[in-house]
């Protein structure tokens, strides 16, 4: 396991140097000395917790922020990008890891903003939407079409649309900032496949991730930072899943999930649906009791999402009934004793420009709760690291949000809480420490049902696993069944038509 | 037939149209019933009256899409008149000069606002209401009454017709339309709705944000300066109030968030804010027609202008969640 960074494979061109790389925000330092290279159609993964300088050092690359010391050399020649248009002219793409488009705009017309083709000096539309068509077509993407609006089309579809749009740019290097934090299984699979595409293209890939499967499944080297540091550059193939763990985090974790509870269906019941239904969902029955946690699976669209969304009372139910109360808003739901961890936390989780501090107490503070639990306690709870309670929230990594998202709810002791994708974006270590935290906080007696697109985690946490189908529940299945019993119900009538 | 409503009300332009058939309508039918007439030549008058407030917002429309906004315009036109009036000093062979003057002055003033909210990033507001404050001093200092002399050819301009149609109107047409095509089939204007729309997101894209806003701003005050030259041409001379008495800078706002666009910018267009300017004018002569006093007339209009942004923001609400 030596550091190969400064010596690829020596056929192999080198594309992208970047050397000694630091870089300050408001005076705290978040990135020092680190070196990075690429070669032609090598993928080349950067790993590390949460917080690391993994986005900061691409939006260098990107020519979004410029180093306070250290080069970047692309295809030999050093440059300084003051602008991101500089960086994408050099042939830099990115995905960024946030939500980098405009909702209110089409599809063409987010693909080639900054690039718009032209005839004689005039839009040329027709171009715009023909290209945008054919690198769906690429990607096998037909359930939307290049003049639908962007806050028309879900999550996924919106991820496949920064894709294209990176895509888009006739790029030698292409940098993936957590893609797939929003994909579905199949659409994972695909960006495998475009990946391979890209690399026999002879186009370097720079990928970021927390899933480790993704990283051995893609990667030829792997470079892990830690607190902004460089710790290492290895060959995919020269490590294991545990020493690269090792390294990110600087300790071992043992892959397991947390126990079980005992007797988990033991406890009082918290909250019953009888046929509940709504513009989305019909003849919902479930029933959660305190001290279990409930898995919630299905496809993208199947409804999971909306479920946790009207238990919680920002999409009511408008049929059927729900038990000790049906909320009609969500301060009813937060009333009753609901809480609710959004899976997109940017919109729905967070007041971005106010500090770590003020977003924590943001439910308390909602529903008038007194008890000032200790905020600094609580960011220890969710491993926030820095833990530093005046950083305004927009200035936080992407795994360091959810965090806050979580710590938000800890506040006020909900009695039944609904995650939605908790672990989305969220570093191996910190995975397991929420992990923990949800069982702690169902041993001390809170209902808790929870939604994951990543079947190992859903099936190591539940204690029972509800499927849900086209809005309606397909089917129950106990403790640790398999991944394939899941996608058998998820996916029947796929499978049947 | 109420999907219907629903369906015109979810589009704003079409709204503003619809509101502002429906004023005609009901206006021609209240004037009729006071016994008045609401003649051909009304309608005409009302273009006349609406020129200049429309290009003025035409322009202003620019700014906002693009997330800014101008609050300078009504002291520019005042200092646009004094600038041409004084050039021209009734001769038409200075016709030309002037105008060239006129809208270099305009220009200037534009690249100010754009260079002092970008660079400095001073927000818009604040920056162009410092720039209004600026001009409101030099002309306080300068003038203390109307000034400069218009010759009779470049009277014209604010007079005379072809056909029933004003040239003030035509002039307008022309102003909206360009405008209008520079933000559908050109990539500024599509850069301009990216900017307004999220300016980090348009940056991240490789847009030069900067560039986007000071061409918009620059735009926005040479419609004021087109204004500006128009109302000297009626005045026959420059006149230090001549911005603000008519309110300019406010009302061009307002007829632009009458229009359906969004004040938050990236959302809208040139032809909600024709809309909105004409509502605003046959509003005006109907209560001129029915002798309405003054107040109640501010009191309607206020009305009216919250009532409708009110029903957007309904629109945009419900498709958000
Ligand atoms: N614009 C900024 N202003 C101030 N601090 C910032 C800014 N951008 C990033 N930081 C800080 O820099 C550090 C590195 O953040 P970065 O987003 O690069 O982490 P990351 O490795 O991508 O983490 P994640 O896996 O959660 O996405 C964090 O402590 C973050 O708070
Ligand atoms: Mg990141």
């Amino acid at each position: 396991m030596e550091d190969i960074n400064q010596k690829p494979a020596e056929s192999a061109q080198v594309i992208l140097r970047m050397t000694g790389i630091g870089k300050s925000f408001l005076g705290i330092r978040v990135l020092r000395g680190i070196d990075l290279s690429a070669t032609a159609g090598e993928v080349h993964a950067v790993v590390g917790e949460n917080g690391a300088g993994k986005s900061t050092l691409m939006k260098i690359l990107a020519g979004v922020h410029q180093p306070d010391e250290g080069t970047v050399e692309i295809g030999g020649t050093t440059r300084a990008f003051a602008h991101p248009v500089e960086a994408q002219r050099a042939g830099v793409a990115i995905i960024y890891q946030e939500f980098n488009l405009l909702p209110e705009r089409s599809v063409a017309d987010n693909v080639f903003l900054g690039r718009e083709p032209t005839r004689r000096g005039l839009l040329d539309r027709a171009a715009m939407d023909a290209a945008t068509s054919r690198l769906l077509d690429e990607l096998d993407e037909h359930s939307f079409g290049p003049r639908d609006l962007v806050k028309d089309l879900s999550v996924a579809q919106q991820q496949v649309v920064e894709i294209v749009k990176a895509l888009s740019v006739d790029a030698r290097i292409v940098v993936m900032d957590e893609p797939t934090a929003a994909l579905a299984e199949h659409e994972v699979d695909l960006l495998y496949r475009l990946i391979r595409r890209l690399q026999a293209r002879g186009i370097a890939v720079l990928y970021i991730s927390h899933r480790l499967r993704e990283v051995f499944d893609l990667a030829d080297r792997v470079t892990v930072l830690k607190d902004g540091a460089h710790v290492a550059t290895v060959a995919a193939g020269d490590v294991t899943v545990a020493e690269l763990v090792k390294m990110m985090v600087g300790r071992e974790l043992d892959a397991y999930f947390p126990p079980r509870a005992a007797e988990p269906a033991a406890g009082e019941v918290r909250l019953t649906l009888a046929q509940a239904g709504n513009a989305k969902l019909d003849g919902i029955d479930l029933e959660l009791r305190a001290g279990e946690i409930v898995g919630v699976a299905g496809l993208q669209g199947s409804g999971r999402s909306s479920l946790a969304k009207a238990i919680f009372g920002a999409e009511p139910f408008t049929r059927g009934e729900m038990t000790p109360v049906r909320p009609a808003s969500v301060r009813e739901g937060v009333a009753a004793g609901i809480g609710l961890v959004t899976e997109d936390r940017k919109a729905e989780g967070l007041a971005l420009n106010q500090p770590v501090r003020d977003n924590a107490l943001l439910v308390a503070r909602a529903i008038g709760h007194r008890s000032r639990a200790a905020v600094s306690d609580l960011l220890r709870r969710v491993q926030l690291s820095p833990p530093r309670e005046e950083t305004e929230v927009k200035y936080l990594s992407g795994g360091n949000q959810q965090k806050v998202v979580l710590a938000k709810w800890l506040t006020v002791a909900p009695r039944v809480l609904l995650f939605d994708e908790p672990t989305r974006g969220v570093d191996v270590g910190a995975k397991a420490a929420i992990h923990d935290l949800m069982r702690e906080l169902a041993d001390s007696g809170t209902a808790i049902l929870v939604i994951s697109s990543e079947l190992p985690e859903l099936i190591g946490m539940s204690d029972r696993i509800v499927v849900l189908r086209d809005g309606r529940v397909a089917g129950h299945l106990p403790a640790g069944a398999t991944e394939e019993a899941v996608m058998a119900l998820a996916a029947a009538d796929e499978a049947a038509a | 037939m109420t999907g219907r409503v629903v369906a015109l009300v979810a589009n704003p332009t079409r709204a503003v149209y619809a509101a502002l058939l429906a004023t005609l309508a009901i206006g021609w039918a209240l004037v009729a019933f006071d016994g008045g007439t609401f003649t051909l030549n009304d309608l005409v008058g009302i273009q006349q009256r609406s020129a200049a407030l429309g290009i003025v917002a035409v322009g202003q429309t620019l700014a906002i899409l693009a997330g800014s906004l101008d609050l300078s315009v009504a002291y520019l036109i005042s200092l646009v008149s004094l600038v041409a009036a004084e050039t021209m000093a009734g001769q038409s062979s200075n016709i030309l000069t002037a105008v060239v003057v006129a809208l270099g002055v305009s220009a200037l003033v534009g690249l100010v606002n754009g260079v002092v909210i970008t660079k400095l990033k001073v927000h818009a507001f604040i920056a162009t209401l410092g720039v209004a404050l600026v001009i409101r001093g030099v002309l306080d200092h300068l003038y203390d009454g109307p000034a400069g002399r218009v010759p009779v050819d470049f009277q014209q301009l604010g007079y005379s017709r072809i056909g029933p149609v004003p040239v003030a109107a035509i002039l307008w047409a022309a102003v909206a339309v360009g405008v209008w095509f520079l933000l559908r089939r050109t990539r500024f204007g599509n850069r301009v709705y990216a900017v307004g729309g999220d300016v980090e997101v348009a940056r991240l894209s490789g847009v030069r944000t900067d560039r986007v806003v000071i061409a918009a701003h620059v735009l926005c005050s040479l419609c004021a300066g087109v204004a500006g030259l128009l109302l000297a041409s009626r005045l026959g001379a420059g006149a230090p109030t001549v911005g603000t008495d008519g309110g300019y800078d406010l009302e061009s706002i307002a007829a632009v968030v009458l229009g359906g666009t969004a004040l938050a910018g990236g959302r809208g267009g040139v032809a909600g804010t024709v809309g909105g300017v004409l509502l605003l004018a046959v509003l005006d002569s109907v209560f001129n027609q029915l002798e309405v006093n003054s107040f109640f007339k501010d009191v309607v209009r206020g009305v009216v202008i919250v009532v409708a942004v009110a029903v957007y923001a309904r629109r945009t609400g419900r498709r958000a969640s």
